[in-house]
């Protein structure tokens, strides 16, 4: 983010171009990414694809918080998005609690396991960061399970409904693929615009600083364990969001919410698009998502096809699509 | 609930671990060396499994398959080291992890083109089924062998260690691969050879756990995991911390299993997350290894 704003104040004085436009492109990237985002539903062969493009996109943004700009690898997301998704879903099938109050339950399921799973993973780094997320999640994945009354266990929970609701004289019927892309576009909108304000924030600096040189940081008298985990819950709120948000979509919540592998899968999205990039996380989830659609249609054996990306790009790209563009305007 | 029957599930337990012990040993080992965790080492586990599946088949001894998976396996290992691993080096310590993971993915999904995704018998060899007197207990053969084994390969891998003149080189490099390079060892080729020694192990475990676990595409998958709780609590790149870590975490799913079932499979987190709140570098983890 640092050198994306750097660039953008180096450009101004230099004459348009490529370069100008990139710069002029970072300096608004919130009004940009809305912009695409509005227009997405019209750039893919159905509306539930752009549906998926723009959660699998939200949930790849709060998972570069961590991983991107604080540069802690992170592989146990999936627990954050599925507690987001039943914590929004459970209220809903079993409750009756209308949606839109569910949602921030969501949310709030999330944060409280972020918050848990953070204060132990934060205590170690690297490697084992990875390593006791990745179980941490697990954790969460056996208990919700074996949890049958309450999650539905193997089969996911279902009926998750999404009834119409009328606000402010308009009506919207969730049902309607374009309604529901435009409801939930509103949601991510705002989320949008309070993770560019985070990164604006003196504690987006500090998680840089932290990420280039902890030693130096740290001999700046800034609180290392504490803003690490101040990431950390964080990223878990905005993934818990998106996984609220998939909920809704889908009226069920599948137990492959929880599992690994979705761990893995906002990894390659993030790397796909380029970490620690503004626009990395949508650009990876829209080629992503694209490619499964294709690619499963012609195969099931989509993991290999995901495998043998993971090794491509780590060997040859790893600064990912928009990483890469703009390591080559810049040059 | 008797003595006895307490007795016999903690000694279930020890055969258990000796799996995870097996398996922990490959990951610490590449770990100390290398300083990258191999997210693929499950997936060699797997493997080993599927080649003794073979040389079972084509040998019919279960003997010829104990020696020959490691080998087959372990350069295999060292094949992906050299082509894959190797132009990362250097390159922070996330790049090989998650090409590690990639790597995983391709085994499984290439394990499930060729050899299918339904699960393949793996019968307990004819000379150790069946149950021997303990004096206290009944215990199976099988595990009673297991035991052995792996307290056969702990004292071959010590003596291999630190009383051979490759061990000493192997030490070196894990403490200072610079001035051991520098000394006119050639260090990229002890990474290889560790790298194949520890995915050895993975495939050794793979096929002494299949008469218990049975063979399946997904086997790997709870190893990667059980693995990596028990490198956490024994400590990263400790020998010693993983063999009685593993053991330790094969007691304790044991031993919930007998008292409170339901929490049979989060048991070994919650051994993790107590360790972890005393100490974060687990029970052997040496200071300044992840720093």
């Amino acid at each position: 983010m640092a050198s994306e704003t750097s660039a953008a104040r180096g450009a101004t004085g230099s004459a348009g171009g490529l370069k100008g436009l990139v710069a002029l492109v970072t300096r608004h990237r919130v009004l940009c990414a809305l912009v695409v985002l509005a227009l997405l539903p019209f750039l893919t062969p159905y509306e539930a694809l752009a549906v998926n493009i723009l959660i699998f996109g939200l949930y790849a943004m709060g998972f570069n918080l961590i991983f991107g700009y604080a540069g802690m690898l992170s592989f146990g997301h999936a627990a954050l998005f599925g507690l987001g998704a039943y914590g929004c879903g459970v209220p809903i099938a079993k409750f009756g609690v209308p949606w839109f109050l569910a949602l921030p339950m969501g949310i709030a399921i999330a944060g409280l396991a972020s918050v848990v799973i953070g204060w132990f993973a934060i205590r170690s780094r690297g490697i084992y960061f990875a390593m006791i997320t990745l179980a941490l999640s697990q954790v969460v994945y056996y208990t919700t399970y074996q949890w049958v009354s309450l999650t539905g266990g193997e089969d996911g929970l279902r009926g998750v409904n999404v009834p119409a609701i009328d606000i402010f004289g308009l009506h919207f019927d969730m049902l309607n693929p374009t309604t529901k892309y435009y409801v939930l576009f509103v949601f991510a909108a705002v989320a949008i615009a309070l993770f560019s304000r985070i990164l604006n924030s003196p504690f987006g600096a500090v998680l840089e600083a932290l990420r280039e040189n902890e030693k130096r940081a740290m001999a700046c008298g800034y609180d290392i364990a504490r803003t690490r985990w101040l990431a950390f819950i964080l990223s878990g709120l905005f993934s818990g969001f998106a996984g609220a948000l998939y909920a809704i979509h889908l009226s069920v919540v599948p137990i492959e919410t929880l599992n690994y592998f979705n761990s893995a899968e906002v990894l390659m999205i993030t790397l796909l698009g380029g970490m620690g990039t503004f626009f990395g996380a949508f650009i990876g989830a829209y080629v992503y998502i694209m490619l499964q659609d294709v690619v499963t249609v012609v195969t099931v054996h989509w993991q290999l096809v995901i495998g043998t990306l993971f090794v491509v790009l780590i060997l040859f790209f790893p600064r990912g699509i928009w990483g890469s563009f703009l390591k080559w305007v810049r040059a | 609930m008797t003595f006895d029957l307490i007795l016999l599930q903690a000694f279930t337990g020890v055969a258990l671990g000796t799996i995870f012990v097996l398996v922990a040993l490959g990951l610490s080992l590449i770990f100390g060396l290398l300083t990258i965790v191999n997210f693929a080492h499950s997936q060699f586990f797997m493997l080993g499994a599927y080649v003794g599946v073979v040389v079972l088949a084509v040998t019919g001894s279960f003997w010829a398959a104990l020696v020959l998976v490691p080998l087959v396996v372990g350069a295999l290992g060292m094949v992906c080291e050299r082509v894959l691993i190797r132009p990362l080096y250097g390159r922070g310590i996330d790049y090989p992890l998650l090409l590690t993971f990639g790597l995983g993915l391709i085994i499984l999904e290439l394990v499930r083109i060729f050899a299918g995704t339904e699960g393949i018998p793996f019968n307990t060899p004819e000379a150790l089924t069946g149950a021997v007197d303990l004096g206290v207990f009944f215990f199976p053969k099988y595990r009673l062998f297991l035991i052995g084994v792996t307290a056969a390969i702990l004292v071959a891998l010590w003596f291999f260690l630190e009383k051979t003149p490759y061990g000493l080189i192997i030490r070196a490099g894990a403490r200072d691969p610079e001035i051991v390079q520098v000394l006119g060892v050639d260090v990229s080729r002890v990474w290889l050879i560790v790298f194949g020694i520890g995915t050895g192990l993975a495939a050794l475990a793979g096929v002494l756990a299949a008469p218990i676990r049975g063979v399946f595409p997904e086997m790997g998958v709870p190893v990667l995991v059980e693995a990596f709780v028990v490198t956490v609590v024994g400590g990263m790149g400790s020998l010693l911390g993983a063999v009685i870590a593993g053991l330790a975490v094969g007691i304790t799913v044991s031993m919930t299993s007998l008292f409170y079932p339901e929490m049979t499979t989060l048991s070994m987190f919650l051994l993790m997350a107590v360790v972890l709140v005393f100490r974060p570098r687990g029970l052997f983890g040496r200071a300044g290894v992840l720093d």
